[in-house]
């Protein structure tokens, strides 16, 4: 009503704001802190003090940095395999629970998130060292990413499960199924929407990760992001850094790119798959 | 249809939180029969139909199938499908697979299940719509989707919870001549919940009309039609004049003055009834010689009808008919004695848990303090019952009584309105010359010597 008013009366809207000129902050803020390093890491790795080479892309593709490619996705299917079963029966049981249950518990799962994940992190390590000996292990690794990763598990899935629409709970235990056989054919496959956004969420983070693995893996673990801290960081390379961040890039987007895939079949295809 | 009673219901109550969706509802069906639960929302039809699929459990009563009590049998053991309000046909599956959902968790082998779901898709019309997606359907042919997923099972009662609420008018009727023709050629039990009266009519064998809870009446649509045993029945189904009358011997009635030989008997001398007239039953004659006459107040057509309104001095009679009448043009009105029918007066009086103050003259209910006479050889605060008939509660404008309360309904009895108030958590009966909103707030009050007291005889 007010715009098409002020539309009408052009004279009253000397200090009209367009709506878009809101979002301008937001877009100087992406330019200056999100695009510009973007750019930045590309010129870097495509260059060696100020001329163009492939050289840096070439070694960051060797065999030596690969692997630790392939061990950081290890670790992050890892973690989300072990998101995606610790945190999917939570999510279900929360979603059958009361509201003011479930929002109290969710608290739980929220509160922690409010500190700083390195904090959490430096009492695992605390915690590990004073009673168990698994302490600059793998297992602490995974621990350590599991326990920071849970929570974007359990809230997109539990986001899903509790806009189910109970008839159709209803329905399939009307046509003769069972509590699990509902489960298997009814809400696993509808709250799949939500496993592939959980997975995404827990995923690229995990792949991504690099202080967990340094601080509860003890500098045995290594990581791809322990990789671009140590390149940038240590060795002061920052040409070598960028040519490995690209291509973590490139396979975040690679991935994402597939999870997206994946979501549409979610919705559309995922029965005719699980049938 | 046969008279093998398949479900029985006996004595059966449900409440959510205190609320009563049942009320010691007693109740048969017959095997093969098409069977509907009508009555306004929230009359417990929905809660009926899901006690008898087994999603919710009757907190008292029991339910029993051929014989047997279903109680521990769970929904998915039971033979029963159901088609829902919403049809809930699952979104992540095709029709085919919808329909297949209960064959496939039978365990019935793919070449039978093929055959039987084309058979169905055959049956309800949709022939060749297999591969499609639910959210690709019409309104019209989810609703087919979903009877189909429910028959495939070849259950032995189909519930249909206001299958065709959602769907236009045209193809409503259409659906009902088909769910009909259906029903009649597989020979299922259905039970059918609605809140319209001309679908319960046109499509069932047997209605069963609930209010608050409670079965007004069961019977075929005939009977509830023809034969209504109360005011809220015959007001529920189908257009009608009810008129209180006197019963003054078998097969004579008094209404609003004039006598007239009726077909009903049995309801003793002198006796107040409540009298219903079918508008469609009454006949318009000329104004000579009739022995009631009235000038003409509204003509409304109605497409096959006209709707007549005439007042005939005191009453004003709604009348349809394919005659065209001028307004104000002074007819007569005759009434066959076969089209009247006649109600026992559904006796109503306010009654409250009540506490006596014999020393002010004062009793308190409904957390307020009347003036009242008759409290002698009570006790200061005993606990008393106070009555009142709805005749002496005298509805005020708000601001002109202490009590007041809301209007929860209001329904036409001929001469009077009677209309129902909550107050404080209990209810009024009282009757008013004027039509009330419901939602109305309404003051509430009653003079010293209508309240009689008794003794409250639970305490």
């Amino acid at each position: 009503m007010k715009r098409s008013n002020a539309k009408k009366k052009p004279g009253t809207g000397a200090f009209r704001i367009k709506r878009s000129l809101f979002a301008g902050p937001y877009i100087v803020w992406m330019a200056i802190f999100i695009l510009s390093p973007m750019l930045l890491i590309l010129y870097y790795a495509f260059t060696s003090d100020g001329s163009f080479t492939l050289e840096y892309l070439r070694a960051a593709l060797g065999w030596d940095y690969f692997r630790v490619l392939l061990d950081s996705v290890r670790f992050a299917l890892y973690t989300t395999v072990l998101c995606l079963l610790l945190g999917y029966p939570v999510a279900y049981l929360l979603s059958r629970m009361k509201k003011s249950t479930a929002a109290l518990l969710s608290v739980f799962f929220i509160v922690p998130m409010w500190m700083n994940f390195l904090l959490r992190t430096y009492a695992w390590k605390v915690l590990l060292g004073a009673f168990t000996n698994i302490l600059y292990t793998e297992s602490a690794v995974l621990l350590g990413m599991v326990y920071n990763f849970l929570p974007f598990m359990i809230l997109p899935v539990y986001t899903t499960l509790i806009k189910l629409d109970e008839s159709y709970i209803e329905a399939a235990s009307d046509l003769g199924a069972n509590a699990t056989r509902t489960f298997l054919k009814v809400v696993l496959p509808l709250s799949m929407p939500g496993v592939v956004s959980g997975v995404t969420m827990v995923f690229i983070p995990s792949t991504t990760t690099f202080a967990i693995s340094q601080l509860l893996g003890g500098g045995k673990t290594m990581l791809y992001g322990d990789l671009i801290y140590m390149k940038f960081i240590t060795e002061q390379s920052w040409n070598a850094g960028s040519a490995l961040s690209v291509i973590l890039l490139v396979f975040v987007l690679l991935s994402m790119a597939l999870m997206k895939k994946a979501e549409r079949g979610a919705s559309e295809e995922e029965g005719d798959r699980l049938w | 249809m046969n008279e093998k009673h398949l479900i029985e219901l006996i004595d059966v109550s449900k409440a959510y939180g205190g609320d009563v969706a049942l009320s010691h509802v007693d109740l048969y069906i017959k095997d093969g029969e098409f069977l509907t639960l009508l009555g306004p929302s929230g009359c417990g039809k929905t809660t009926m139909l899901r006690l008898i699929a087994g999603f919710i459990m009757p907190d008292e009563g029991r339910i029993e199938m051929d014989g047997a009590d279903i109680a521990n049998v769970p929904p998915y053991k039971r033979k029963i499908n159901t088609v829902f309000q919403k049809y809930a046909l699952f979104p992540h599956l095709n029709v085919f697979d919808n329909i297949a959902f209960g064959l496939k968790i039978r365990g019935v082998d793919k070449a039978e299940i093929k055959i039987k779901v084309e058979a169905m898709l055959e049956l309800v019309n949709l022939k060749g719509y297999g591969g499609r997606y639910v959210e690709q359907l019409s309104g019209g042919q989810q609703q087919r989707v979903a009877i189909a997923r429910a028959l495939v099972n070849e259950p032995q009662v189909l519930l249909l919870d206001e299958p065709l609420g959602a769907l236009d008018l045209k193809l409503r009727k259409e659906m009902q001549v088909e769910l009909k023709n259906m029903q009649q050629r597989l020979g299922i039990t259905f039970i059918y919940v609605t809140h319209d009266q001309e679908e319960a009519l046109t499509m069932s064998d047997t209605i069963v009309v609930l209010k608050d809870g409670v079965i007004q009446q069961i019977g075929s649509p005939t009977d509830v039609y023809n034969e209504p045993k109360n005011p809220f029945v015959a007001d529920f189904i189908g257009e009608s004049n009810i008129i209180p009358g006197i019963m003054l011997q078998d097969y004579k009635v008094r209404l609003n003055g004039v006598v007239y030989e009726c077909v009903d008997k049995g309801f003793g001398r002198n006796t107040e009834v409540d009298a219903v007239v079918r508008p469609e039953d009454i006949d318009i004659v000329p104004a000579e010689g009739a022995r009631v006459s009235g000038r003409v107040v509204s003509v409304v057509f109605m497409g096959v009808h006209y709707e007549v309104d005439v007042d005939c001095g005191g009453y004003e009679w709604v009348i349809q008919t394919t005659d065209y009448v001028a307004k104000d043009a002074l007819v007569g009105i005759s009434i066959p004695p076969d089209a009247i029918h006649i109600m026992e007066k559904t006796q109503q009086t306010n009654l409250f848990d009540a506490v006596a103050y014999p020393e002010d003259g004062e009793v308190e209910f409904c957390g307020k303090r009347f003036a009242c006479g008759g409290l002698e050889g009570f006790e200061a605060k005993d606990a008393v019952l106070a009555a009142v008939a709805p005749a002496d509660v005298r509805l005020t404008a708000p601001q002109e009584s202490e009590l007041t309360g809301f209007v929860k309904a209001c329904m036409f009895l001929g001469t009077h309105y009677q209309v129902s108030v909550t107050c404080d958590e209990e209810e009024w009966i009282a009757y008013s010359d004027d039509y009330m909103e419901p939602g109305e707030e309404t003051g509430i009050s009653v003079d010293a010597d209508k309240i009689s007291v008794s003794a409250n005889e639970a305490e």
